[in-house]
């Protein structure tokens, strides 16, 4: 198997600075104002002690998401592997400070910031995976025996992550990656199948998930019947979002996410103070700008011409959305509270830099969508 | 290779529109959930929103004063220093709290206290430890208040008698509410924590005016129930000022020199208007003590006094009234035509009924007397024979006449009937008949008689104001309120010369040769003062005794006579009228006469009548201490904080 390349003189820095996809940089910046502007609110006016600290991340974070899109998309194919085994060294290196008596810790502290190896990792699950698919003929995609690779570049972060115990980064990770078999052309079956075989080992995953998790998801069948105990954060965080109406209750007047009726407003439950602040209109702007991106990467995707480009952009975007899904039907009272916060928006480095480094590289799938590809 | 390359670009192309189509539809679910929750359950969630966060916090309004006729304050609120503590700023409660028992006096009743409420009621709430810290208990706390996390200081208003013991049976206390009298239900206001209510007295029968209107404050509060800011407030209002017809120097004068016996009541009164000037039962109490809660030690004081310190003997001790019941008898034979202004009699020192003798209370008789010299000598003899003639129905109707023999209806709560017998009573109570010989016993007013020195002074005035059926009177306003009744008393429609007489021998009794009273006679012109003495038996003279002649000041305390007087002032033009009990004291004219004399000459010096009752308070200092000696200034509110001090 010879190692296929990418076919294309270097770019001169000119030339890949106008091909940057700025429109999705400027959605970015947007969705990123939202968060400081919430932060700002959440710490009752005040830029400290969250969001200056947001924005100094942000400016960073996005200069290194313009290097990451600046830098040759075969380099990105070249470093898959590294990446992915990086990531796993991470998640294991974790893992194993947690049982010599750590606590159980899901992240390294860098000082600046605390890094969680498995947010990074999905961004690494969707780099391997599309590194896989590469030039892959649909005939072998169809292969089941072409499925043993990217199966195990599954389930191996997955399952380190789920001994964290962190459920539901591992079905985040499980659907990003098998996002990308999907649009890589895997049988349409296989995906039906998984549904049904989830749908039938739910009652006995559910004997393996911990006593909080159980509760979690009780709560989130009738959060009403403990309003004072589990059920607290979904219910008050329904009664922030609908006293905020269609107008809002205006900034920095959203009196149950200050007054501490909402638990971690700064973190996993900022767009219900976004959106009690802002109202409606606050929050479909919101969606809309979310819903451009999807778009955005979705056309990345698309003109792109080679395939690894393809399904980094599309699998980026996918895992991505699964964050904005997630997070912010948690806050409405729709799934059951998961800890997962809603990237750019929340206060957070991680997310933000898996968020960033992710649009980094569909950036990068933007500006060498012309690259020729051989395998 | 080309083909196949387009087959993937067209599978990709598919899968990815399912891909966006799902992402789409995901916002597209979101959003409308948010349309749901913000629009359709909007009203609902900002209804459950406001709940959480909006606090109702009750503002206890500040209790009316109670001032004297000229405006000098009985009861006002005055500025007190307490210690407090916050729960949840300390590591332990218990430590913290004996810490401060070491810096100033803490009871331990109050530890346990506190101790109590800090297992109810939430951790940030202070709790009062004590009360009235002086300016030195201030100073060790502040000085230690590093060393002692969660104390704090806080200025607050106190109940407060400037008059103490003076006014304790008139005024009353407030006291903590307790469980007893929330069980009716009552004011949400009474629970909120160290609100108080009167208990006794004024403060007690005015409760509800005095106590204001309670003001509401609309506050944010957080998850813990925290303030974080007040949204709206109705500011509470200030309860009714209560002027009473008491002139409070004059009431001061009289528990000092009622002191000077083991136990006395004086009341003072206008005999035309009904006023009361002053009101006075020693021994007494402080009620200071018992606004913060009394302690046991001097509760068992108070209760171990046989001199019973809480009990208004002006209203509620029924004595018999001795000889100052004659004018009423003497009323009685003349509205009879028994006797007349020139019937005499002779008293060879007793007066024989059948088989019974009764003896006058000289030995040896007071020889010839008509009505007036039975009244200037106290002759039991003249009205021992008179009684039996005119029967007890007669006497005991020209009594009630006079007040006597039921409730005068005073605005306090504990006043007593006192009783005035007759046929029809005995033969309901002992459903016995009536003996003429009780008659004559009645006619001293000994036997079953009793009367309370309020109702002495009551009849009194009524009989030197020309026969007015005047009612004793206490409230004057209440806020701006006129409380007296408004309609003049009524004549009694006895006849002038009747009361002349009376009043005549009553003169004399103070003011001639002869008269009971005669040492204890006012010499100032136009100042003198008439009267009649009373001694009353409390239990009967045995023969023995009499034979041996012993002395009724020898016996046992509770043994002894009660000594009386009643009294008006001046005698040309009759204003003032006064009684005076002194239990056990002996003899009328030697212990109660002569705090007539003294009480008499300082009313007129005062002369309260003379000023308009006005519903004010007198707020500058030098106009207060013309009417208010200075140990009383003591308790007012200090109006400059001054910072000095003493230790």
């Amino acid at each position: 198997m010879s190692i296929p390349m990418f076919i294309e003189d270097d770019m001169h820095l000119r030339t890949r600075m106008a091909k940057l996809n700025w429109w999705l940089i400027l959605l970015v910046i947007c969705v990123a104002g939202v968060g400081g502007a919430s932060l700002y609110s959440a710490a009752g006016g005040s830029m400290n002690p969250w969001a200056s600290r947001h924005f100094m991340r942000f400016v960073v974070g996005c200069t290194g998401m313009v290097i990451i899109a600046l830098i040759d998309i075969k380099w990105w194919y070249r470093l898959a592997w590294p990446i992915y085994g990086v990531g796993l060294a991470l998640l294991m290196f974790v893992e194993i400070k947690g049982h010599v008596g750590m606590g159980a810790q899901r992240w390294i502290n860098l000082g600046f910031m605390q890094l969680q190896p498995s947010e990074l990792m999905k961004i690494a699950v969707v780099l391997a995976l599309a590194r896989h698919y590469h030039g892959a003929s649909p005939e072998q995609a169809k292969r089941l025996s072409f499925l043993i690779i990217p199966a195990a570049l599954i389930m191996m972060p997955v399952a380190l992550v789920l001994l964290q115990p962190d459920l539901g980064t591992s079905l985040m990770m499980i659907m990003a990656g098998a996002s990308v078999v999907f649009m890589a052309g895997a049988p349409v079956w296989l995906f039906i199948g998984a549904m049904i075989a989830t749908a039938v080992s739910i009652p006995i995953a559910w004997q393996f998930l911990h006593e909080y998790q159980k509760k979690r998801v009780m709560t989130f069948l009738d959060p009403e019947s403990d309003p004072l105990g589990a059920g607290y954060h979904i219910t008050q965080s329904k009664i922030a979002i609908g006293s905020g109406g269609v107008e809002g209750k205006g900034f920095l007047q959203g009196t149950q996410s200050h007054l501490n009726f909402l638990p971690e407003k700064q973190t996993d439950f900022i767009f219900t103070l976004w959106v009690e602040e802002w109202g409606l209109f606050g929050g479909i702007g919101l969606l809309t700008l979310f819903l451009l991106i999807f778009i955005t990467a979705l056309r990345t995707a698309m003109k792109c011409k080679h395939q690894f480009g393809k399904y980094l952009a599309l699998g980026i975007s996918v895992n991505f959305s699964l964050y904005v899904f997630i997070n912010i039907s948690m806050v409405m009272g729709l799934i059951p509270v998961v800890g997962a916060p809603l990237p750019l928006v929340s206060y957070g480095g991680t997310s933000m830099l898996a968020a960033l480094i992710g649009f980094g590289l569909m950036m990068s799938c933007g500006i060498y969508r012309h690259s020729k590809v051989t395998r | 290779m080309h083909h196949s390359d387009d087959l993937a670009e067209k599978i990709f192309t598919r899968r990815a529109i399912v891909i966006g189509g799902l992402q789409i539809a995901g916002l597209g679910i979101l959003g409308a959930r948010l349309a749901w929750l913000q629009v359709a359950q909007g009203k609902r969630y900002a209804m459950l929103s406001d709940k959480n966060r909006i606090n109702i916090k009750m503002l206890p309004p500040l209790r009316g004063e109670i001032v004297d006729r000229f405006g000098v304050p009985l009861a006002v609120n005055t500025q007190d220093y307490r210690v407090l503590i916050v729960p949840e700023q300390v590591e332990d409660l218990e430590i913290s709290l004996n810490a401060v028992q070491k810096l100033i006096y803490v009871s331990e009743d109050d530890i346990v206290r506190v101790m109590k409420e800090a297992s109810k009621a939430s951790k940030f709430i202070p709790l009062r430890i004590r009360g009235d810290l002086t300016w030195g208990e201030v100073a060790k706390i502040e000085v230690h208040l590093p060393d002692l996390p969660g104390l704090s200081i806080e200025r607050g208003e106190e109940r407060s008698y400037p008059y103490r013991e003076a006014t304790a049976h008139i005024i009353g206390y407030v006291r903590s509410v307790s469980q007893k009298d929330l069980e009716h239900g009552g004011a949400p206001v009474l629970k909120h924590p160290g609100f108080k209510i009167g208990k006794t007295g004024i403060e007690k029968v005015y409760d509800i005016d005095l106590r204001g209107e309670t003001g509401a404050a609309e506050v944010e509060v957080n998850v813990h129930g925290r303030e974080v800011r007040e949204l709206k407030r109705r500011d509470a209002l200030i309860g009714d000022r209560i002027t009473l017809t008491l002139d409070g120097e004059l009431q001061r004068f009289t528990q000092e020199i009622l002191g000077r016996h083991k136990s006395a009541s004086a009341v003072i009164m206008d005999a035309h208007t009904g006023a009361i000037y002053a009101m006075a039962s020693y021994p007494s109490f402080n009620p200071n003590t018992f606004v913060n809660g009394i302690s046991q030690a001097e509760w068992q004081e108070l209760l171990e006094n046989d001199a019973l310190p809480q009990t208004n003997k002006t209203i509620a001790g029924q004595y018999p009234p001795g000889s100052t019941f004659k004018m009423i008898t003497a009323l009685a034979g003349l509205k009879a035509g028994v006797i007349n202004k020139y019937t005499t009699e002779f008293c060879p020192g007793h007066f024989k009924l059948g088989r019974d003798k009764f003896h006058c209370w000289k030995k040896h008789g007071h020889g010839k007397v008509n009505l007036e010299m039975a009244l200037q000598q106290s002759c039991d003899t003249y009205f021992y024979k008179m009684a039996a003639e005119v029967g007890i129905d007669a006497i005991a109707d020209m009594a009630r006449q006079f007040g006597m023999g039921e409730e005068l209806g005073l605005d306090l709560l504990e006043e007593k009937p006192g009783l005035i017998p007759d046929k029809k009573w005995k033969r309901k109570r002992f459903n016995t008949k009536w003996q003429p010989g009780e008659s004559v016993v009645a006619s001293i007013g000994q036997g079953y008689i009793l009367t309370t020195p309020l109702q002495l002074a009551v009849m009194t005035s009524r009989l030197v104001n020309g026969g007015k059926a005047v009612n004793p009177w206490l409230t004057g306003y209440i806020g701006d309120k006129f409380m007296a009744d408004q309609q003049a008393a009524p004549p009694m429609n006895i006849p002038k010369q009747h009361l002349d007489l009376v009043i005549s021998g009553m003169n004399m009794v103070v003011n001639s040769t002869k008269g009971t009273a005669r040492a204890s006679r006012i010499e100032e012109e136009g100042k003198e003062m008439g009267g009649k003495t009373g001694t009353a038996q409390v239990r009967r003279i045995t023969k023995e005794q009499r034979r041996l002649g012993v002395k009724n000041k020898d016996l046992p305390w509770k043994q002894r006579h009660h000594a009386l007087f009643v009294g008006y002032a001046p005698i040309d033009k009759p204003r003032y009228v006064c009684s005076v009990v002194v239990e056990h004291g002996v003899g009328g004219s030697s212990a109660a006469a002569p705090l007539a004399k003294e009480l008499l000459q300082k009313t007129q010096e005062r002369d309260p009548a003379q000023i308009q009752m006005q519903p004010k308070i007198i707020e500058s200092k030098e106009i207060l201490q013309q009417f208010m000696p200075a140990k009383a200034m003591k308790g007012l509110p200090k109006k400059t904080d001054n910072q000095e001090g003493t230790q």
